[in-house]
């Protein structure tokens, strides 16, 4: 960084980058992570809360350690992601907005990937899939 | 008309992870063009006089832009590229980002020039985080061939949210706030990330300035339509055989893009723009894609006599509800309410006045919204009212006779039951 970002670069600055390295190591931005980022960034507490609830990547809740992101967006809705979201259903028992008892997987739905092209696509983790069927669906879920 | 390749010309041409490979192609000719035979003023005047227009959706005029940043008077400015790519259907930067970074390394490195940015920051959205690395192993190789003296280049990136697309939401986030859109004005040019000029220039725009310094303005604005100069790159998905990344030259006709390239055999409509672009009906498919007419993000999504246009436009709606970012009450509460009547006619539980209470709510929406999402949030709505405005009117007298002939049927229930 040059002179003049790192002089004005107060906590706030590092506020996301912070969040996702406590992300990273713990999984979800707890209670009690945000009270120490706050106490770091000299921020108000409510304001972690704020922006951490504001950002879909950054959750407050327990997720499971692979989080399965399937897109609902036009393009893949259209390619039947409906049949994807009943393929994992099936596969690992929950619904979209659920963790597996044993802490493995978190089902979720979400916005535009980018992957349009690739349609109906989903993600774990970071790791991109495309051109899902229910068939696929099983062999990948069966990989983790 | 075949593709034009000049923003994608080296897209699979260069080894995204060799320097070398893109030096071998020219590379950089253009930043030491400007570098070495040009002052900061002419760089501005050569993308002004080129038509060169922002490639993100807006299209405002990027010289114009520059122009302002350059002459506002601060220590401190900042250049932004926003690889924030969360408008639906649009791939187009991640396909760029992976495959030529130096090429927008080398746009940032001469927008830096010309603006007198220290600093900038590549806004990278979290879905696309694989591609982190590799874009910082470039910038690296950049600066080990001495072409980033002047300035910093960071690779910031986002938590997820769609609106961080939107200038000042993106500006809020790298500030590390909720991404909200800012009241406007004062605009980023004068008043920006931190407080100081900033340009926010999406990658594709960035992408076309090595061309336009290297081969000089009149060679682009020789391409495209009278208010759309140069190339633009499409990412076409939905009903067609071949989804993907094309580039054509501005002013092109749809029909070529999505029939001749895609190849879309039964188009019922098109959808371009986005999730709050315009939807072509078939009948118009030989538009021409421009400014002038219809362009946004270069998002396409073709739909087939199968789609059910209020299934596309309720989809549509679920989205920019999910994403708004609740600042502004028009775009909050109007996509909700929009959600609402869309999916009450998607299950057949219209209303009479529901027609009514879309329009007069997007008259609102288009006026009173902060930013582009709630501004644009009912484009969709409007024109599938006017172009299939039959399969609403069938939607509603369909959902009045299943209410009566429900009724019928409970009332027969409960006789039975007595």
């Amino acid at each position: 960084m040059t002179k003049e970002t790192s002089s004005i670069s107060n906590g706030r600055a590092e506020l996301l980058p912070s969040l996702k390295r406590e992300l990273g190591k713990n999984g979800c931005l707890t209670r009690q992570i945000m009270t120490t980022v706050a106490g770091r960034s000299g921020l108000p507490l409510n304001e972690i809360y704020g922006v951490s609830t504001f950002y879909a990547y950054l959750p407050v809740a327990p997720v499971g350690k692979q989080v399965i992101k399937v897109c609902r967006c036009l393009p893949c809705d259209m390619k039947d992601a409906q049949a994807v979201i009943g393929g994992i259903m099936k596969e690992i028992g929950i619904a979209p907005g659920e963790t597996t008892t044993d802490g493995k997987f978190s089902f979720e739905l979400v916005n535009c990937i980018g992957a349009c092209d690739q349609a109906p696509a989903m993600m774990i983790n970071d790791k991109l899939y495309g051109n899902l069927t229910p068939e696929r669906i099983v062999e990948i879920l069966k990989s983790y | 008309m075949a593709e034009k390749r000049i923003v994608l010309g080296n897209c699979g041409a260069i080894d995204p992870n060799n320097i070398e490979t893109y030096l071998g192609k020219g590379g950089f000719k253009g930043f030491i063009k400007a570098r070495d035979r040009m002052k900061p003023r002419d760089i501005v005047e050569e993308v002004k006089k080129s038509g060169l227009t922002g490639r993100g959706g807006a299209g405002f005029q990027c010289g114009l832009k520059w122009e302002l940043a350059r002459n506002a008077k601060a220590k401190v400015k900042y250049l932004i590229c926003n690889a924030d790519e969360g408008e639906v259907g649009t791939f187009k930067d991640k396909y760029i980002l992976s495959h030529d970074p130096f090429g927008l390394i080398e746009g940032i490195c001469i927008a830096g020039l010309a603006i007198g940015a220290r600093q900038a920051y590549i806004y990278l959205r979290a879905e696309y985080h694989f591609l982190n690395d590799p874009l910082c192993r470039a910038i690296a190789q950049v600066k080990e061939k001495g072409f980033v003296k002047h300035m910093d280049i960071r690779v910031f990136e986002g938590a997820g949210a769609y609106v961080c697309g939107e200038e000042s939401a993106l500006m809020d986030s790298i500030e590390g706030k909720r991404g909200e859109a800012r009241y406007k004005p004062p605009y980023p040019p004068t008043l920006g990330l931190w407080g100081q000029p900033t340009i926010i220039n999406n990658v594709e725009t960035l992408m076309n300035i090595p061309h336009i310094i290297a081969n000089g303005a009149a060679w682009f604005s020789a391409m495209g339509t009278a208010k759309s100069k140069g190339t633009k790159v499409f990412s076409v998905s939905g009903d067609v055989s071949k989804p993907g990344v094309y580039e054509l030259e501005m002013g092109s006709c749809l029909s070529e893009l999505v029939v001749d390239l895609a190849g879309a055999d039964d188009i019922k409509a098109v959808q371009v723009g986005g999730s709050t672009g315009s939807i072509i009906p078939g009948h118009m498919i030989d538009i021409a894609l421009s400014h002038e007419t219809c362009l946004g993000s270069g998002a396409v999504v073709v739909f087939n006599s199968k789609r059910d246009i209020i299934d596309i436009v309720h989809n549509n709606m679920h989205f920019l509800n999910d994403e708004s970012c609740g600042k502004c009450t028009p775009c909050r509460e109007g996509t909700e309410v929009m959600m609402e009547i869309l999916g009450r006619l998607r299950g057949v539980e219209g209303a009479e006045g529901d027609i009514d209470a879309l329009e007069d709510l997007a008259k609102t929406m288009a006026l009173a919204s902060l930013c582009g999402l709630g501004q644009a949030a009912a484009v969709p709505v409007l024109d599938s009212l006017k172009y299939f405005r039959e399969e609403y009117a069938d939607r509603i007298e369909q959902s009045m006779y299943l209410r009566s002939y429900l009724g019928g049927e409970l009332l027969k229930t409960k006789e039975g039951i007595k």
